[in-house]
């Protein structure tokens, strides 16, 4: 590092105590991480963690949030551009390192999730594109003595007087200016690409092969890892030969981890050989008595008793022995796997006293401790480098650091330089899926058909416990979250909530929308029942209920109007409707379906979301298509089962997922709202399951309780 | 070793006759653009062309593809021009990408044999690759965007 950028990094060192004392959001240290990079000769102006301008015009934008398809990739560079009057054509986009600087705004963490990335950056990256425009404005003022007010700037240019000068070349005088305190940010009359849109950043590279994702990591001397993992969810290893897979032409070590036999080859096909001439006796321990079957009687047992409180409001027993009818069902959920379509894996480089890691993580910083503890190094001593990830949903944000951890302990204990690979197989069974949840619920009637009490009882495993966010009064949220806070119960006078927290040997973990996959489907049904039951249209019941959810009403009237809710469908179409707020945003959907030979088709959904501000339309409406396609695999598909403490699953033979022929016509509505901004990245899916269900229902007469739909076999009413 | 012809380039490689061409791709020859998804040619991510028709490369022995003239994503075209990959950038349809590949090698296979696709088409010939974001919609929009650019640019 020169002297010259050695004494930019302090002063912008030295600038981050008064900000932060000022009470600001953004952080205006040089991180470690990119400190590296600030090397890079074309990089002048580093005003903060988020930006770097070269001398060549160049614009990067550095991520704190990781791109695993939603779109932050460009969404995230979009807020800063507009507040640097950037040329969009400029911009180039990085994932940061690790470091406090890019922790979650509101978490605390650095993490990708829970659909957060655009409303929790949007006025920090604000902020940083702000600050840097008029610290370009003022090198520019001094520079042509122009008085700073009749400075402006437009596409990556402070026009000055006649002058127009570039922000490349502005950009080293630009770092030598103080940072200033306040920054006025631009009014959204002003905005040219939030809410308008732009094209993803990430469309070419995606479509030729050169994206790089962390299964394309190969360096020189590096080897490939594959492991052979217990059969039996928490099984051991008890002693095993390895003379037949070292046989295999290509496998150059085999290492016990603590999650299996690792074997390492020159490359994947010899090491996967290798793992299949390893000799193993594994200990199976108490897993194996685990069956879905008795866990689901269980389960079902459980569910007739109260249990904690998650949600209370009056007295449910009196307010049950008041209704005019009483209604009661039982709702099954199995287990899921995300499936992303990159297996997951974990390159990992030991040398000396560093150690280099290339993922695709949404935990980045996590991992990163992790791997400092299994080797005994300082944090600063292992560089996280975050790839593309292959589909995240959840499963690449584990807390134990499941993939990482076991790509170091092979590192560590071969000393060779590795990529650990799972295989679809080892994705499928290697745990950490959505848990199976058992829901009973009893409610009353009054005489008009509306419902006056409701007992509602989940059981299911925890997905916090054993975790830094678990609660302290034992109830899980993400177990009865859109239950316990569900807008229904605002004009149910008597309802209790209860939750039994079921303990497995099955690792669980949020997947793609988290409780919401499974209490929507029970609400939305439920009170689809309730509706017919009423005699009552279905919207129209729904509009009584959410009287005081406006936002919900906004989605759901916007989606009556544009699917024709109230038009009759041709002969043998049939629809079902379903609202839903999950993290933040509203959304309602409704599903055209027809009943082909026993099975549902999908023919059509429409859907309306309230995110608040949309910044990036397009990216709103991609990600409620992927999130209606995602829920139609989990509504149709979705199921994992256990025998004898083994997954019966393992590729997409047994574990479908929708193809295109599968695929419905979608189209989406987004609300106009000025209310607090939500997320876009898992809202969608929770709706579409219970849509397709009440569409079913319309067809069939037929209610159905138990997921996925296609274990059902289904005729026509007619 | 085995003579193998990829992207119009010719390589040696010293692997065993039963390697599937997706790990003497990959691995072999650093071709990273071609995808593992499934191991088992349900997914479609590691499809590429094998004399012009698309293989899932997975499950073929390398010893099939000898002296053969194969084309991975690499290959599609040289300046990210073929009219699939300007569709897919116009309708933003790669989320994770992870797929792309395998979908947009599949669709130059059908576009190829048939210029005017139906959606019936499409879903003959997509239904055997898997996305897990869901981008079926688009990928559906930019194959019938790029059999008009096809026909527009006379390209056959």
């Amino acid at each position: 590092m020169s002297d010259q950028q050695t004494a930019i990094s302090r002063r912008n060192f030295l600038k981050a105590g008064a900000l932060l004392s000022g009470g600001l959001l953004i952080s205006f240290t040089i991180p470690q991480a990119n400190r590296l990079l600030i090397q890079d000769a074309t990089t002048a102006f580093a005003p903060n963690a988020f930006l770097r301008i070269g001398a060549d015009n160049s614009i990067t934008v550095i991520l704190s949030h990781v791109e695993m398809g939603q779109g932050i990739w460009t969404t995230l560079p979009m807020i800063l551009a507009e507040e640097l009057d950037a040329d969009w054509d400029n911009i180039k986009v990085m994932h940061s390192g690790v470091d406090k600087d890019y922790n979650h705004t509101v978490y605390g963490i650095q993490i990708t999730g829970g659909s957060s990335s655009t409303w929790s950056e949007f006025d920090r990256y604000r902020k940083a594109g702000a600050t840097a425009r008029v610290m370009l404005t003022q090198a520019a003022a001094k520079r042509t003595g122009v008085a700073i007010e009749n400075c402006t700037t437009k596409n990556g240019y402070v026009i000055a007087g006649g002058k127009k000068l570039s922000y490349g070349e502005l950009a080293t005088e630009a770092s030598t200016l103080p940072v200033p305190q306040n920054v006025t940010l631009r009014p959204p009359a002003q905005w040219k690409l939030i809410g308008k849109g732009v094209k993803r950043l990430d469309a070419s590279v995606k479509t030729n092969g050169q994206a790089k994702f962390g299964m394309d990591i190969q360096f020189p001397g590096m080897l490939t890892a594959v492991v052979a993992h217990a059969p039996v969810f928490g099984g051991k290893v008890k002693s095993f030969d390895a003379s037949g897979a070292k046989a295999v032409p290509g496998v150059k070590e085999v290492v016990e981890i603590p999650t299996g036999i690792a074997v390492i080859a020159d490359h994947f096909w010899a090491a996967n050989q290798g793992r299949k001439a390893l000799k193993i006796i594994w200990d199976d321990g108490a897993g194996a008595n685990l069956s879905t079957k008795t866990q689901v009687d269980a389960y079902q047992k459980l569910a007739h008793t109260d249990g904690l409180k998650a949600a209370q409001k009056g007295n449910v027993d009196q307010g049950l022995a008041k209704a005019a009818k009483l209604l009661k069902a039982e709702y099954v959920f199995p287990y899921l796997a995300h499936a992303p379509m990159e297996p997951l894996n974990c390159t990992v480089k030991i040398s000396n006293d560093k150690c280099e890691i290339w993922t695709g993580t949404q935990l980045p910083g996590i991992d990163l401790a992790a791997a400092a503890r299994i080797l005994g190094m300082k944090p600063e001593q292992i560089t996280m480098n975050v790839v593309f990830l292959g589909g995240g949903f959840g499963r690449r944000a584990t807390i134990t650091s499941d993939f990482v951890s076991e790509a170091v302990h092979i590192a560590k204990a071969s000393g060779k330089f590795v990529k650990m690979v799972w295989t679809r197989e080892d994705d499928m069974k290697g745990g950490y899926y959505r848990p199976m949840f058992v829901h009973r619920i009893n409610t009353g009637l009054d005489a008009s058909g509306m419902p006056i009490a409701w007992r509602h009882n989940i059981v299911g495993q925890s997905i916090m416990a054993g975790t830094p966010f678990e609660s302290k009064d034992g109830v899980d949220s993400t177990s009865v979250e859109g239950i316990a806070d569900s807008p229904y119960f605002e004009t149910v006078p008597d309802h209790f909530v209860g939750l039994h927290t079921a303990k497995e040997v099955v690792p669980v973990l949020w997947f793609r929308s988290v409780g919401h996959t499974h209490t929507a489907y029970v609400m939305e049904t439920m009170v689809d029942e309730l509706a017919h039951t009423a005699g009552q249209d279905p919207v129209a019941y729904r509009r009584k209920l959410l009287q005081k959810s406006p936002r919900h009403l906004a989605a759901l009237n916007l989606v009556a109007q544009k699917a024709e809710w109230d038009k009759k469908l041709p002969e043998g179409r049939y629809k079902g409707i379903a609202v839903h707020e999950a993290f933040g945003s509203y959304v309602a959907q409704v599903a055209e379906i027809s009943i082909d030979n026993g099975k549902p088709r999908v023919h059509k959904v429409t859907c309306a979301i309230d995110c608040g501000l949309a910044v990036n339309p397009d990216g709103v409406k991609a990600q409620m298509e992927s999130g209606i396609i995602f829920g139609l695999t989990m509504a149709l598909y979705g199921e994992l089962t256990i025998e004898k403490g083994q997954l019966q699953q393992s590729n997409f033979y047994d574990y479908r997922i929708a193809r295109m022929n599968e695929s419905p016509e979608i189209d989406v509505y987004i609300v106009d709202s000025n209310e607090k901004m939500g997320g876009a990245g898992e809202c969608a899916v929770p709706p579409t399951a219970p849509a397709i269900a009440n569409a079913i229902f319309a067809a069939t007469g037929k209610r159905i309780y138990n997921l996925p739909i296609m274990n059902t076999p289904l005729k026509h009413i007619s | 070793m085995i003579a193998l012809k990829v992207n119009d380039k010719s390589y040696q490689v010293d692997a065993s006759p039963d390697m599937p061409l997706l790990w003497v791709l990959r691995d072999l020859l650093g071709l990273t653009g071609t995808k593992f998804g499934c191991g088992v040619a349900q997914c479609g991510a590691c499809t590429v062309h094998l004399n012009g028709e698309a293989i899932r490369s997975c499950v073929t022995k390398v010893s099939r593809a000898q002296g053969q003239n194969i084309v991975t994503i690499e290959g599609l075209s040289l300046n990210n021009d073929h009219p699939l990959q300007k569709a897919w950038v116009e309708f933003d349809v790669p989320q994770c990408g992870y797929c792309q590949s395998g979908q947009l090698m599949s669709a130059a296979v059908l576009l190829r044999e048939n210029p005017n696709p139906t959606n019936q088409d499409i879903d003959d010939a997509m239904s055997g690759n898997i996305c897990r974001c869901g981008t079926y919609p688009r990928i559906r929009q930019a194959i019938h965007k790029a059999a008009e650019m096809q026909k527009e640019g006379g390209k056959s």
